[in-house]
């Protein structure tokens, strides 16, 4: 032997997943319903995906640079973040409007507050809001080439029917990656198969939702009313895809169960009382807030310890 | 029924493949043998021999220098060279007693002698194991006469044989199952005759169906033994997750397994028993796995401690690639060796030489929080929670997150997307903790 051994702390063996591994498996898990939303509304959501995209990761790799830290645009977390951005979109919206919220995700909520794993709320809800609030008529509009394109929760807010069998599918208004359940629900089994997600916050959280819904909604038990509510909106995406996001929901099990039915109840308040129809991004973005106060009611004691003064 | 196990847990690649399927092979020493004065739990032995003495195979070398202390005997005979410090596999260096091997392995008298563990006293059979300077093999090298001695006999109900072998790329345990089964029945028939109420378990994990059904067979006719099978996973063998998933009772780092009423010991520590009791012949050699993908011929060995672990890689072939990194031990918790000039101890299990350092291939990122660790995590911790005191200095709140029920088992670092070293973080916090609390003791 004439090389030096190697010397370090045990372990001396790693899994293979890394984080650039499971954000490319959320990449591909967002596919289906990106995919959807480019065949319902056209070349234009695709550029737009792909400059809201673009425009996040060349945020991030502009103020590595700039600030001389370790370029990161590799391990797909901004880009993560501006596929997820984009999502949110309405599908004619200008396309310097997203290219402003991937600026604000990427340099204000994440990189200002230390890059990521850092950010305290997820950066594309954070910027979506930021969006709504900043151009509030033009992130609500949702005509497509001329065609109203009434969201499903506007007109179950104005006691309106809905289309259920559309919803499932996609076909009817909404942002580009919000409208088609199916497509949603089938990343969210890639994720889960891939185990990139657990099921706990999405299921407390629809599940915790439904009850609310039935209990506050005033229509009991209709079913259409109560599905309505489950498949508009952005519920599916943001239950699947941003109230799963790791950095910013509780890594306990017990702060997971909390944090979906928090989520359930704020989302359902939200959509029934707020202004607006919906409700989703402000119950995850305000729950992200609470997640270092969720985590420290929930620490597990640890094994052999249960029911233990420590 | 599901099978035994515990929650939390990983699996790693586990590499028995190589070598599993390898009778065990008895090598004989070529160099000086090395005995470290200090290779179990506890106080280091006292020489008991001096430069220039003449010893025999068996010859006591060393002595317990109290009651958690261990004999140590000469695995060969010849002169005592010198006694001096030496390195040893886990990067101490301590006082060894150095034997020149003559080559003839003259025993002493009575080494051998056959002996009925059922006409023997509780004494006889206590006073043989701690002759014989036999410790926990598992690795920790608890002296076994300690563990087999707790405040009331009667209040033992299980002793547990641990065949889990859930480190990867082991198989010496296994391999003793298959080759030497009566022994490991004989040595837990002697246990049990210590604990009158106790019962005796064979904890197996399941992807070693043949051991299963050896021992299972050897065991069918006896009232007090049994054997269990166990979930695949590690660290199903470690000492807490091995009691919960045989008698669902949880050990903290408070107790010792006999306040739960068990009684643990490693398969081949059991052998040891059987031979100190049964056949009068003391602790002095070790089933060593040589193997890994830098080794030729991956293969389990029969190795007199003592024997240096270089001449076990030319035994083995030698090498077939430049090796990154050799470990004494598992991948898991074994120590990465920085010279192969170190002596085979009581406790070592394995040598394990790999072409690639795993621990090299991917760079440390920042924490995504994706609370893999915890789900892990046997001891239901929250590394990432205790890396960020760790990161702090901050010893207080790491106790306070129960820093000190890791018992490094590595799952949290296996596991880690963001491949930050966490276990390697904690041993660090917790021998911090652990020296403010012996300076506090000593205050007092």
């Amino acid at each position: 032997m004439n090389q030096m051994l190697n010397v370090s702390s045990s372990p001396h063996a790693r899994c293979k997943t890394t984080t650039r591994s499971i954000m490319y498996d959320v990449i591909i898990a967002l596919l289906p319903a990106t995919l959807f939303g480019v065949y319902r509304f056209g070349f234009y959501a695709l550029i737009m995906v792909l400059v809201t995209t673009l425009a996040a990761v060349l945020t991030e790799y502009v103020y590595e640079v700039g600030t001389k830290r370790r370029v990161t645009i590799l391990d797909g977390s901004a880009a993560v973040t501006g596929l997820l951005l984009a999502l949110n979109m309405p599908p004619g919206i200008p396309l310097w409007i997203p290219v402003v919220g991937s600026v604000f995700a990427i340099l204000v909520v994440k990189q200002l507050f230390g890059g990521l794993g850092q950010n305290f709320m997820n950066p594309a809800l954070a910027a979506r809001c930021f969006l709504l609030i900043s151009f509030t008529g033009r992130m609500n509009d949702f005509v497509v080439d001329g065609i109203s394109g009434a969201t499903p929760l506007a007109l179950l807010k104005s006691g309106e029917n809905v289309d259920l069998s559309a919803m499932l599918w996609g076909f009817t208004g909404g942002t580009i990656g919000e409208v088609s359940t199916l497509a949603i629900l089938l990343g969210a089994v890639y994720l889960l198969v891939r185990r990139v997600i657990s099921w706990l916050i999405p299921v407390t959280y629809i599940v915790s939702f439904a009850v609310c819904v039935v209990l506050l909604g005033g229509h009991g038990l209709d079913m259409t009313f109560l599905l309505g509510h489950l498949l508009g909106g952005g519920l599916m995406l943001g239950a699947w895809f941003m109230a799963s996001d790791y950095v910013t929901s509780p890594i306990t099990r017990n702060g997971k169960i909390l944090f979906g039915i928090l989520l359930g109840v704020l989302t359902c308040i939200f959509r029934l009382f707020g202004g607006s129809a919906g409700g989703v991004s402000y119950a995850i973005i305000l729950c992200n807030l609470l997640v270092p106060l969720i985590e420290k009611v929930t620490m597990p004691k640890a094994f052999g310890w249960e029911g233990k003064q420590s | 029924m599901s099978d035994a196990t515990f929650q939390g847990g990983v699996h790693p690649f586990d590499g028995k493949d190589l070598s599993k399927d390898k009778p065990v092979k008895t090598v004989l020493p070529k160099g000086d043998l090395v005995y470290p004065l200090s290779q179990h739990i506890g106080a280091p032995a006292r020489p008991v021999v001096a430069k220039g003495d003449k010893v025999l195979v068996g010859q006591r070398i060393a002595e317990a220098s109290g009651f958690v202390s261990a004999n140590i005997v000469s695995s060969v005979s010849g002169t005592v060279k010198s006694i001096e410090p030496r390195l040893l596999p886990n990067g101490g260096v301590v006082n060894s007693i150095i034997v020149e091997n003559d080559h003839t392995y003259e025993t002493i008298p009575g080494m051998g002698t056959k002996r009925d563990s059922g006409k023997m006293s509780k004494e006889e059979i206590r006073q043989a194991i701690q002759d014989a300077g036999v410790v926990g093999m598992g690795g920790a090298g608890f002296p076994t006469h300690v563990k087999l001695t707790p405040k009331d006999d009667s209040a033992i109900d299980y002793v547990i044989v641990n065949g889990a072998e859930c480190e990867p790329y082991l198989t010496s345990d296994y391999r003793m199952m298959l080759e030497e089964p009566e022994k490991i029945v004989e040595g837990l028939r002697a246990m049990l005759m210590l604990f009158e109420n106790a019962k005796g378990v064979i904890g197996i994990e399941k992807n070693k169906p043949e051991a299963i059904a050896r021992l299972t067979e050897l065991v069918k006719d006896e009232p007090r033994m049994e054997v269990c099978p166990m979930k695949v996973k590690y660290p199903q063998g470690a000492e807490r997750n091995l009691i919960y998933a045989v008698t669902g009772r949880k050990l903290t780092s408070k107790k010792l397994p006999a306040d739960v009423g068990c009684v643990v010991s490693n398969v081949d520590s059991v052998i040891a028993i059987y031979m100190a009791v049964c056949e009068s012949t003391p602790l002095m050699r070790r089933i060593v796995t040589v193997t890994g993908d830098a080794i030729k011929e991956p293969q389990n060995f029969r190795v007199r401690t003592g024997t240096c672990y270089g001449e076990l890689i030319e035994e083995a072939g030698g090498f077939v690639k430049e090796p990154q990194k050799v470990i004494s031990g598992g991948p898991m918790m074994g120590f990465a060796l920085t010279s192969l000039e170190v002596p085979v101890t009581k406790t070592s299990s394995a040598l394990l030489c790999l072409g690639v350092d795993a621990m090299e291939e991917e760079p440390e990122t920042a924490c995504i929080r994706c609370g893999r660790c915890g789900e892990v995590c046997p001891s239901h911790l929250v590394p990432q929670k205790l890396m960020e005191a760790c990161e702090r200095f901050d010893l207080e709140q790491f106790e306070k997150l129960y820093g000190m029920e890791c018992y490094e088992c590595g799952s949290c670092t296996y596991t880690c997307p963001a491949k930050r070293p966490l276990t390697q973080a904690f041993k660090q916090a917790r021998k911090a903790v652990a020296d403010n609390r012996r300076k506090q003791q000593a205050a007092k």
